[in-house]
């Protein structure tokens, strides 16, 4: 099994081309980059195919996941072994397929969209750069290497958010992504150690062959497991933009439009869910942690979805859209139904990657604009573009047979069966799938109909090339059919996704025969007629001649996205940097450092200023020190003689 | 008492009067024949112990050779009374007190020890001159041709310091 | 006899005395002379202690202190005479080139 036995060669061939575009490629013309580009990831992918195939050989023997111990890494006494081991099971192949697939798709799509652009060959090395983050974060096979790939593509996202980086904000907001994520960051290193101290070791395997002997915690109780849990998910928050640290997200639609479909939509944001379902052992041993998932993700799927509906900029719709999904992802996850929030992860990289690369043709054609207000009428100029987003946002929505209904529909249905606190949950849920609808079709419409609210003799409307509709296409074609996995278990059927994950989950989550049969059918019932009256809303809103308004009372607020920044600013950031000023750097640095520092320099001048009157020059006065030096010197060698006289002993 | 104390006595008093006298003159000239007056005594006194060689020299080169020189840059530089200037602070208050000192521990460790020193032999029983020359030409050899190095180079270093300027 | 002690006490009379001198007066050469009144302080001591001892160590050191005395005095003076001639008075306190 070459491949199999040889896995560090998926990540390695992106780290390649990204080395090779990196160093060389400033001189090179387009195309000798996208061959290193586009053929490292290529064939990355077909490495991925290839490991995946011998893989379930492998699984058919073995039926269990495949381990590879490569180099040791961190070896510190018998404490604490760490080694570059990478593993791949049935979570894996999924990450792997949906990361290496919609990865190429994506680089394909660059080439065209980029290709008018400074530093080609930058954008490149790092696109491939977290390629290679990505991939050794799901290949990871204990905490620290996925922690790597982890702080890894927190790093590609500051380099390729900040790539127009000449622009002040689009600085700002690379910075405000990695920073935010460090955040984050410190919260999983802290869960890191806790898992550490607990099971004497950070390989997966162990660490949940182990767990899984240990009694559950309690609810409530929060436990070791549990304290570990929530700090791993605090670690989520940040890298998969929940509440409280999204608030990096949106900014990042300052990088270029494939960056915000690779790493914003499909690919790096899915990290989180990824983290929580690979420690799902874990998590299921810690309800507190669970039920703190399933709520941060409702609330976010909800809060996000709110102020989508108000946003002029096409990719800030797309973003709230996507902290909304992730919302979703993370309640699959909390409530136990982990494969459901994985099969939500692999339609939503589809259609949302679907999305944001129309957005970024829309851009393309529009020469640049992004505010929807200044758009309109465009479905008979660019008809691939117009039917690729509609397949898209019919897929977001929820309308079956596109694939996120199916994920949805599940992610739902597992809501509603929690005890306690479930209804709630999805009712909360289903509020944000209305909304979602409607604030997608608002996109479509202010996009694609109504009369043209731009200046043609400035804006030239044109189709994009091929390199980048192809991939559009295939997308589309994703997007309707990515769910039809699960499809079969609607008329008594298997649902073929929840069973290839199985190895990993357990059994599938849906238990109850007949009676629950029926409620999964009802609910999604209710689900598609709550797509249809967020289209209906929609139509209904933006379907005649619309202008943008002024923004006063609730409007205002949505549109400021609850001045989240603000408070944020007024309360953590501006007093940090105040403390920074004027504490650490006057009061300490200054103040304390430097004045220690010149104050021995002043100090020895003083004392220096002072002895300096020794120096008289008045020989008579050197005489005497010479006469006190002599009787020192005396009074030293002739102590023996004089001291024991001197207190009258005897001699 | 006898009569080597009595002498003793005397050659000390004309030593101590004349160290004095140098101390309190005011003409450098006066000094100067007060340590003259000083030389002669301790010449006297290198006799009462014995060491006449030592004595013959002290007069020869102290009193002919050092001090003559003395007095003629005294005429040289046509030195008058001294100038009653008192620049030094420290030099005032303090020197009285430190030379008291020093002395006081020289004498106090001389007094302290006075049981230790063997008694001094007869003065006949040290043959100085022999001995002396025995030993000068023996063990401090080196250190004799070395004095002798010595005199050479302070007369060259006198005479290029003295020359006029041309 | 004259016990060595007393000697050695006019000998530490003699060098205080030259202390006091070389403090106190301001006219260099008579500076000198007190130098040369230590020395010679220094000298009877030496003499003593042969003579207590018996042995003729004492009086070589002596020979040698003379010649360095004669030496250094030779050459001392020709500095004075050099300084004498720049600054154009004996008074030590004068030479003050040396002031911080």
């Amino acid at each position: 099994m070459p491949i199999l036995e040889n896995l560090w060669i998926i990540p390695l061939l992106p780290l390649l081309g990204s080395a090779i575009n990196g160093l060389f490629g400033a001189k090179w013309s387009k195309k000798s980059v996208n061959i290193f580009a586009l053929g490292s990831t290529g064939l990355s992918f077909a490495c991925a195919l290839e490991a995946v195939r011998e893989f379930l050989g492998y699984f058919e023997t073995v039926h269990h996941g495949y381990v590879k111990h490569f180099v040791d890494w961190i070896v510190a006494y018998n404490d604490l072994r760490i080694a570059f081991d990478l593993q791949i099971d049935h979570l894996t192949v999924v990450m792997l397929l949906v990361v290496t697939g919609v990865g190429f798709l994506i680089h394909i799509y660059s080439t065209g969209y980029m290709a008018h652009e400074e530093g080609y060959y930058r954008f490149f090395a790092y696109l491939n750069l977290f390629m290679f983050f990505m991939l050794i974060l799901i290949l990871a096979a204990n905490y620290v290497v996925l922690f790597v790939g982890w702080e890894g593509v927190g790093l590609c996202s500051y380099l390729l958010v900040g790539f127009y980086f000449l622009r002040h904000s689009a600085a700002q907001a690379g910075k405000k992504a990695f920073i935010v994520n460090r955040i984050g960051d410190f919260g999983f290193m802290l869960g890191m150690f806790l898992l550490f101290r607990s099971f004497g070791t950070l390989d997966f395997q162990t660490i949940f062959n182990q767990a899984a002997t240990w009694p559950p915690d309690a609810m409530g109780q929060f436990g070791t497991l549990t304290i570990a849990c929530l700090l791993i998910f605090v670690g989520a928050t940040g890298k998969s933009a929940q509440l409280p640290l999204y608030v990096w997200l949106p900014d990042a639609m300052e990088g270029p439009t494939p960056v915000s479909a690779l790493i914003h939509a499909a690919t790096m944001v899915t990290a989180g869910v990824y983290v929580v379902a690979r420690s799902h052992v874990l998590f299921t041993h810690a309800p507190t942690a669970m039920y703190v998932v399933a709520i941060v993700g409702c609330a976010t799927a909800f809060f996000a979805a709110t102020i989508g509906l108000v946003q002029s900029d096409i990719k800030k719709v797309l973003a709230y859209s996507t902290v909304s999904q992730l919302g979703y992802m993370f309640l699959a996850c909390g409530v136990g139904a982990f494969g459901a929030g994985i099969f939500h992860l692999m339609t939503h990289a589809f259609f949302k990657a679907l999305l944001f690369l129309s957005a970024g043709s829309v851009i393309h054609a529009m020469g640049g604009e992004q505010d929807m207000w200044h758009m309109g009428g465009l479905s008979k100029k660019i008809k691939i573009t117009y039917i690729c987003m509609l397949f898209g946002t019919i897929a977001i929505a929820g309308f079956p047979p596109f694939a996120a209904f199916f994920s949805k529909d599940q992610i739902l249905f597992a809501a509603y069966n929690l005890p306690d606190a479930g209804k709630a949950l999805y009712a909360v849920g289903l509020l944000a799938a209305v909304l979602t609808s409607f604030y997608m079709f608002r996109l479509v419409w202010l996009t694609f109909f109504g009369e043209k609210r731009y200046d043609e003799h400035h804006v030239h409307v044109h189709e994009s090339p091929l390199n980048m509709t192809l991939p559009l296409m295939i997308l589309a074609f994703l997007s309707l059919t990515g769910g039809w996995f699960a499809a079969p278990s609607l008329w008594g059927g298997k649902d073929y996704f929840a069973e290839f994950l199985s190895p990993v989950f357990g059994v599938a989550e849906a238990g109850g025969g007949e009676a629950s049969a029926s409620l999964e059918h009802w609910l999604s019932v209710v689900a598609v007629a709550a797509a249809l009256a967020g289209l209906g809303a929609a139509i209904w809103m933006y379907n005649k001649k619309v202008e943008r308004g002024t923004s006063t009372g609730l409007h205002k607020i949505l549109y400021n996205k609850y001045y989240v920044d603000e408070i944020y600013q007024a309360t953590i950031v501006g007093p940090l940097v105040w403390i920074s000023r004027k504490l650490l750097w006057k009061a300490v640095d200054e103040g304390i450092l430097d004045g220690v520092v010149n104050g021995l320099g002043t100090g020895a001048r003083s004392i220096g200023d002072t002895l300096r009157h020794t120096q008289s020059g008045n020989v008579r006065s050197y005489a005497v020190w010479v006469v006190m030096g002599a009787i020192v010197i005396f009074a030293i060698i002739f102590w023996p003689i004089l001291h024991p006289a001197l207190f009258g002993g005897a001699r | 008492m006898s009569g080597a104390l009595v002498i003793f006595f005397v050659l000390a008093a004309l030593a101590v009067l004349g160290a004095v006298s140098l101390i309190l003159q005011r003409h450098p000239i006066h000094s100067a024949l007060s340590l003259i007056l000083v030389m002669v005594s301790l010449a006297g006194l290198y006799l009462l112990m014995g060491a006449e060689f030592i004595a013959a020299v002290q007069i020869i080169v102290y009193g002919g050779a050092v001090m003559v020189l003395f007095v003629f840059v005294i005429m040289l530089l046509n030195a008058g009374e001294e100038e009653r200037t008192n620049f030094s602070k420290l030099a005032t208050f303090a020197g009285i007190p430190l030379a008291l000192a020093l002395g006081g521990i020289i004498a106090a460790a001389i007094i302290r020890s006075s049981g230790h020193l063997p008694p001094p032999a007869a003065s006949g029983a040290m043959s100085s001159t022999r001995d002396l020359s025995k030993l000068l030409f023996s063990e401090f050899v080196y250190p004799f041709e070395l004095t002798s190095f010595l005199i050479l180079v302070a007369i060259l270093g006198a005479i290029v310091l003295a020359q006029r300027e041309n | 006899m004259v016990p060595t002690n007393y000697y050695l006490i006019l000998s530490a009379i003699l060098f205080g005395l030259g202390v006091l001198a070389f403090v106190f007066k301001r006219n260099i050469i008579t500076i000198f002379m007190a130098i040369e009144l230590m020395l010679n302080a220094v000298n009877l001591a030496f003499v003593a202690f042969s003579q207590a001892l018996g042995k003729a160590d004492g009086e070589v050191f002596v020979l040698f202190v003379i010649v360095v005395a004669a030496a250094e005095a030779a050459v001392g003076l020709g500095i004075i005479i050099l300084t004498a001639r720049n600054r154009r008075s004996l008074n030590v306190e004068r030479v003050d080139l040396l002031k911080l």
